[in-house]
């Protein structure tokens, strides 16, 4: 089994950036986010898995530039200025790949069951006669 | 290496093989014929469709539904599945346009041929129009938007056999109500002596024959068993059709080695670029129970390049469309219930360098860039949509090309303004695309196309293209009954050659 692509520690405070109801999963619940995210990233080609491995290292040590800490030593406002600075930057490259990893905090925290419940999406097989 | 022999092998069972199956099926009674199709994906059980988002797209998509183009910019979404994309369809069922019909140009082509194939699948398929009172406030607020409005909004037939409105169809409707291949088609097939054969990927095609890999299920894995033993085959095959989708089928035959003499071969490939809109009520309104696509616009089709279609999708699918992250995102995650929902389609048309190929293993790689035309298509629809979701009582819209992407209710007589200061920028946002065509082209010669009208491929009389790659520029609707049409005129053509054999 490869090693996960996000780091424990890194994935908390990436994910808790990118969805701030995140901040109140328990442990076990965060097992869960990683298991949503490396189950779908391990049927992807192992350059995929590297190439994302490399833009969350960047993502965790390019704030040593800025605020002389990595990421994951940031405080929740800072960790969002900096991401922000990703989201429009002028090369494609920066943007898809933030993008990239956007969608797999997305993944792992709106791809539960219980998150979909929390924001109340309760689509029944039973369609109208769940309802009616 | 096992080594079997066909009389026909089809690849893949989606809109196009499936039809292949079934309008070729009359010859294993007739003649004694052997026929295979070969699907990539698994069967799965009734059971198996549960209408779990991530569950399910793993088990019905190609990557989960997320194949990423060359350039990172756009996700490509397509079924990998015994009755392939006809499983994660809404079943929307509209037949070519007679002006994109005219405007391919395919000699012997023509628009009253096709439409007779449309209605002839069309029953076949349970098409109608779902009664007013099995439509959600989705859909009619869509409706009465557009009316307020004065656009011409018209109701989609869909081709549904008892739906019970889970709203769940892109997740494989858990009811087996959707008439794709799997429920109409392929059973027809396999009861006429056809052989459906899942976990096959086909590797490569030669002269008269293919050479595939059958793949074990893997522990926990959803579906069936394949009807061959895991391994190597390689099968010999006196016709062989391929109907593995737009970008499978050009990049099935370009690892072939077809590619030197077909210099057409993956380009022409077009996608109807698609963003999920977004827009907020005051109040809840039925939006996840119901058929999520009932209505659309295509009044614009022609001069500003896009159509309107309402939409609902899951909550994963949902936050990855919206822009941005943290506060303003979850913003709009939280009024799930409230959320009124449209999907933008650019009609996109046939471009240089928006094209199939392979890289250095034989995979597929999708090469596709915006046009300006498209990117145009795209704001001016957003707009389009906006007015739309203010003209039904949305208190807010969320347009991904603006900054901050959330535009309020009281800023509805200012889109002019905002559309001005759109700012598209590819990568940075959810475009996704579910109508891939193109990449095998219909047409005269080598110089312009890979088949001719009738879906054989330049220079062989044994090999058959039969799916959407057919198609020679985009077909500005949802393809699928225009991909059942050409597969049977194939289906007729290769049924007259083999007459005599």
């Amino acid at each position: 089994m490869p090693p996960p692509v996000f780091p424990p520690v890194f994935l908390r405070a990436f994910v808790s950036t990118i969805v701030p109801e995140a901040t109140a999963l328990d442990d076990g619940r965060w097992v869960d986010v990683e298991a949503v995210i490396e189950g779908v990233l391990q049927q992807r080609p192992a350059s995929i898995r590297r190439q994302l491995r490399m833009f969350l290292r960047l993502i965790q040590w390019l704030p040593l530039l800025r605020y002389g800490r990595r990421f994951t030593s940031l405080n929740p406002q800072q960790c969002a200025h900096f991401l922000s600075c990703f989201e429009n930057h002028r090369l494609l490259l920066i943007r898809s790949g933030f993008w990239g990893v956007r969608t797999l905090a997305l993944l792992g925290y709106y791809g539960r069951p219980e998150a979909a419940e929390l924001i109340g999406y309760a689509a029944d097989r039973r369609g109208w006669e769940a309802v009616r | 290496m096992k080594r079997l022999s066909y009389d026909i092998v089809i690849v893949g069972s989606g809109a196009g093989g499936g039809t292949m199956a079934q309008e070729l099926s009359p010859l294993c009674r007739s003649k004694g014929w052997k026929i295979a199709v070969l699907e990539k994906g698994p069967k799965l059980r009734d059971d198996e469709f549960t209408g779990r988002e991530i569950e399910m797209s793993a088990a019905l998509y190609e990557e989960n539904g997320g194949f990423l183009t060359a350039e990172r910019t756009m996700t490509l979404a397509f079924g990998r599945a015994y009755g392939g994309s006809t499983v994660v369809y809404t079943g929307t069922s509209l037949p070519p346009p007679q002006r994109v019909i005219e405007r391919w140009n395919v000699p012997g082509l023509e628009t009253e041929d096709l439409h007779r194939r449309v209605a002839k699948f069309s029953a076949e398929n349970n098409v109608h129009f779902l009664p007013e009172e099995e439509i959600n406030e989705n859909n009619r607020l869509f409706v009465a938007g557009c009316r307020r409005l004065g656009y011409r909004v018209e109701q989609f037939p869909v081709n549904v056999k008892g739906c019970r409105g889970s709203s769940l169809c892109n997740l494989g409707c858990p009811n087996q109500a959707k008439q794709g291949t799997n429920r109409v088609q392929l059973p027809r097939a396999e009861s006429n002596g056809v052989e459906v054969v899942t976990r096959c990927e086909v590797e490569s095609i030669g002269e008269r024959t293919l050479r595939a890999r059958v793949t074990a299920a893997q522990p926990g894995e959803k579906g069936e068993p394949s009807a061959w033993e895991p391994g190597e085959y390689q099968i010999d095959a006196r016709i062989i059709v391929v109907c593995a989708g737009a970008v499978n089928s050009p990049a099935l035959l370009l690892r072939s080695g077809l590619g030197g003499r077909l210099p057409r071969l993956g380009h022409g490939f077009t996608v109807h670029p698609a963003l999920i809109l977004v827009a907020e009520h005051e109040r809840p309104i039925e939006n996840f129970v119901g058929h999520p696509k009932s209505f659309y616009l295509d009044q614009f089709a022609e001069d500003e390049r896009f159509v309107l279609e309402t939409c609902m999708y899951f909550p994963f699918t949902t936050a990855k469309s919206l822009a941005g992250f943290g506060e303003s995102h979850s913003s709009f995650m939280k009024a799930f219930p409230r959320l009124q929902m449209v999907l933008l389609l650019a009609c996109d048309k046939a471009t240089a360098g928006n094209r199939v190929t392979t890289d250095a293993e034989g995979r597929p790689v999708v090469h596709y860039r915006f046009t300006p035309e498209v990117v145009r298509a795209l704001v001016r629809g957003g707009i389009t949509s906006a007015r739309i979701f203010f003209a039904a009582g949305a208190k807010r819209v969320h347009l991904p090309f603006v900054r901050p992407s959330a535009v309020e209710a009281s800023e509805a007589d200012r889109l002019d303004e905002i559309e001005r200061r759109a700012n598209f920028l590819p990568g940075g946002m959810a475009v996704s695309a579910a109508h891939l065509q193109g990449g095998c082209g219909m047409g005269r010669a080598p110089s312009d196309s890979v088949t001719d009208a009738w879906g054989r491929v330049h220079g062989t009389d044994w090999l058959y293209v039969a799916d959407a790659s057919l198609f020679p520029d985009s077909v500005e609707i949802n393809p699928y009954l225009t991909i059942m049409a050409l597969a049977d005129r194939v289906a007729e053509r290769i049924r007259e050659v083999t007459a005599t054999a």
